[in-house]
């Protein structure tokens, strides 16, 4: 499966990735002004810009082959696609227990307190809201669309020995 | 604390309708104009950091910033413009020389402009490049007085030449003033399109040896990162002897922008300044010249061309004569709107010539003397555009230089404030966190791009006047016409009036 793959030596921690994350999981998936400006609650990034002086990168879920979350989710809210891979959070499911938070390896998920308390992580931009799919038609991530520096990228696999 | 006569030269505007305060602008300002109020929860712009890169305005993702002019005006003063007395106030502040970068901005005539081309109409009919063929290669070095030919082959072996895809070259800016990553994307353009760049002064870094085949070196009056090595990686040699934006004086990188890489690679301490004398303090007469020249040819087994760059100055056709019989294979003429990462403001703005009548007149001359074969001459000086490059090959050029519009490719918008290191868009700084912003493979795609369009452009002006080889063109003046010139420039120039 492809997942999304950082190069930490042309990101320019700019966070633009943050940005269309937030906003392609808002109510307005094609108006980043509405959805920060006119939405009740903010939007949340499912990706996270890890920065230190001059070294910067974009992390998110790994969507990992064995995922602990899925083990750990006590009402099987979290669940591995058969198919695509994806390891998505069913947020009707989801009491927000947050067990999948603590044994996350990355650190990749987070808590989203807004309404309805749940876990809140990266699904590959497949939640399938309509007009979201309309504009993603290509599947490839948001983030990945519209890194600045070409710092994200949506590979099958990049490096030997690992992920 | 006296006071500061030094107001904001821009004013940043900014939508409160459509900024989300994301602070994009906040990570991205290496002025810091922009900081985050976290009381106010908010972002706020300091106007007297801005320096007009629009790299702030680019990456805002709602477009909610743009830059003016800041609205402060003195009474009308044709002679007294903003500009002249703000010079004056910082001078009287900080008793220093004014820096500034890249090319002079001064309202100059600019002749590529007062320049027309011709078209073909009925008896010559123009050339389409999408269905016949056209030859833009170029050869640069010195041409044999005549071929003599025996059996089928050459009697003699021709000089060394360098092999050009298209008559364009990236012309030389050095490791210091541009980062590592502006010379990555320059080779590897000039990988994909056939042609070469410039080392520039500061020497070739280490990761670059491979693309030797791409590159030229050079050797400048400071002698940076020159041994034995160095100069047998290219495949030509150049000596620069000046440069457009500043003739008669060397170069200068400050002390901040020479960090660990640049040390190694120029051989100087880190952290010092590099300071190029102005004369190489071994060239102090064309004699000497000639003996540098065959130094470098020896070191090099005689295998590579050596280019002599000068800028243009008054009478260079004289000094292009001298260079031509010192034992140079290329000149190179750099005109005084040639760009730099640092300048002193009023030698960029007043000294040098338009490259345009540098051009004509030293073409002229060698043709004269009856010399024209035994150089190729190569300019640079703002070529922005196919154009300029079409005219220039016809007022007697082999081939042209060209920076500026290379880093503008690559993201440069012209702030004029490369001598600071804070280059925000990564070309014209050593700091990582900045030079990062240039991604080598963005960046060669970008310049890739230009020079392809630029190709195929000089192909349809060719084709328009019924050529299809840029030879045909080479110093041929009839293709141009002058208009709005005086009869002296058109004189200078060698061309006719459009409607002669």
């Amino acid at each position: 499966m492809k997942r999304v793959y950082a190069r930490e030596e042309v990101c320019v921690g700019c966070k633009l990735c943050e940005v269309y994350c937030a906003t392609a999981h808002s109510e307005y998936p094609m108006d980043i002004v509405k959805a920060f400006l006119k939405q009740k609650t903010k939007p949340l990034p499912r990706i996270l810009v890890e920065d230190n002086l001059s070294i910067s990168f974009a992390l998110q879920c790994r969507h990992c082959d064995e995922a602990p979350c899925t083990k750990a989710c006590i009402t099987g809210a979290m669940q591995k696609d058969p198919v695509t891979g994806i390891v998505r959070n069913d947020e009707s499911r989801c009491v927000g227990c947050w067990t999948c938070i603590l044994a996350c390896p990355f650190g990749a998920i987070r808590r989203d307190n807004q309404g309805h308390k749940v876990a809140s992580k990266c699904d590959l931009c497949s939640n399938g809201a309509e007009d979201f799919e309309a504009a993603n038609a290509s599947n490839v991530p948001v983030c990945v669309q519209n890194c600045p520096n070409r710092a994200l990228q949506f590979l099958d696999s990049v490096r030997e020995g690992g992920e | 604390m006296a006071l500061s006569m030094n107001t904001p030269d821009f004013l940043i505007e900014r939508n409160i309708n459509r900024c989300i305060n994301c602070q994009v602008c906040v990570r991205q300002c290496a002025n810091e104009a922009h900081h985050w109020d976290a009381e106010e929860e908010k972002v706020v712009s300091d106007d007297a950091q801005c320096v007009n890169c629009h790299r702030c305005v680019t990456m805002c993702p709602t477009h909610a910033l743009s830059i003016r002019k800041f609205p402060l005006e003195f009474r009308e003063n044709a002679n007294w413009t903003a500009s002249t007395m703000r010079a004056i106030y910082k001078q009287a502040e900080t008793g220093g020389i004014l820096l500034t970068g890249m090319g002079t901005d001064r309202p100059y005539p600019i002749y590529w402009d007062h320049l027309l081309l011709n078209a073909s109409q009925v008896t010559n009919p123009s050339i389409d490049p999408l269905r016949e063929p056209m030859e833009l290669k170029t050869f640069l070095g010195r041409k044999p007085e005549q071929l003599r030919v025996e059996n089928g082959k050459l009697v003699e072996p021709l000089p060394p030449q360098i092999e050009l895809d298209l008559p364009i070259m990236f012309s030389a800016m050095s490791f210091g003033s541009v980062s590592l990553n502006v010379a990555k994307s320059l080779v590897q353009a000039a990988e994909t399109l056939g042609i070469f760049y410039n080392t520039g002064e500061g020497g070739l870094h280490e990761d670059l040896y491979r693309y030797g085949k791409n590159t030229i070196v050079q050797v400048a009056s400071g002698r940076f990162g020159v041994h034995t090595e160095y100069l047998n990686a290219g495949v030509a040699i150049e000596i620069k002897i000046g440069q457009g934006a500043k003739p008669g004086i060397g170069g200068h990188l400050p002390g901040e922008k020479v960090g660990a890489e640049v040390s190694r690679t120029r051989m100087i301490p880190e952290r010092s300044d590099a300071i190029s004398p102005a004369p190489h303090h071994d060239i102090y007469s064309i004699e000497d010249l000639t003996q540098l020249i065959f130094s470098l040819k020896e070191a090099t087994n005689y295998e590579k061309p050596v280019i002599v760059k000068i800028a243009a100055v008054h009478n260079v056709s004289a000094i292009a004569s001298g260079i031509a019989r010192a034992g140079a294979d290329i000149i190179a003429i750099d005109g005084f709107r040639g760009g730099t990462g640092a300048a002193p403001l009023r030698t960029r703005d007043s000294v040098g010539i338009p490259i345009e009548l540098a051009l004509a007149a030293v073409d002229n001359r060698l043709r004269e003397e009856g010399i024209r074969n035994q150089v190729s001459l190569v300019v640079g000086g703002s070529i922005r555009n196919s154009a300029d490059i079409v005219k220039a090959i016809a007022l007697g050029a082999d081939a042209v230089y060209v920076a500026s519009a290379a880093l503008i490719a690559m993201g440069c918008h012209m702030c004029q404030k490369c001598y600071t290191g804070k280059c925000n868009w990564g070309i014209a700084t050593q700091n990582p966190q900045l030079v990062k912003r240039l991604n080598p493979e963005i960046g060669a795609e970008r310049v890739t791009n230009l020079l392809r369009a630029w190709e195929h452009e000089i192909k349809e002006l060719l084709g328009g006047m019924g050529i299809n080889a840029i030879e045909s063109l080479r110093g041929n003046r009839l293709m141009l016409r002058g208009i709005g010139l005086s009869d002296r420039d058109l004189n200078i120039l060698g061309v006719l009036a459009a409607g002669e």
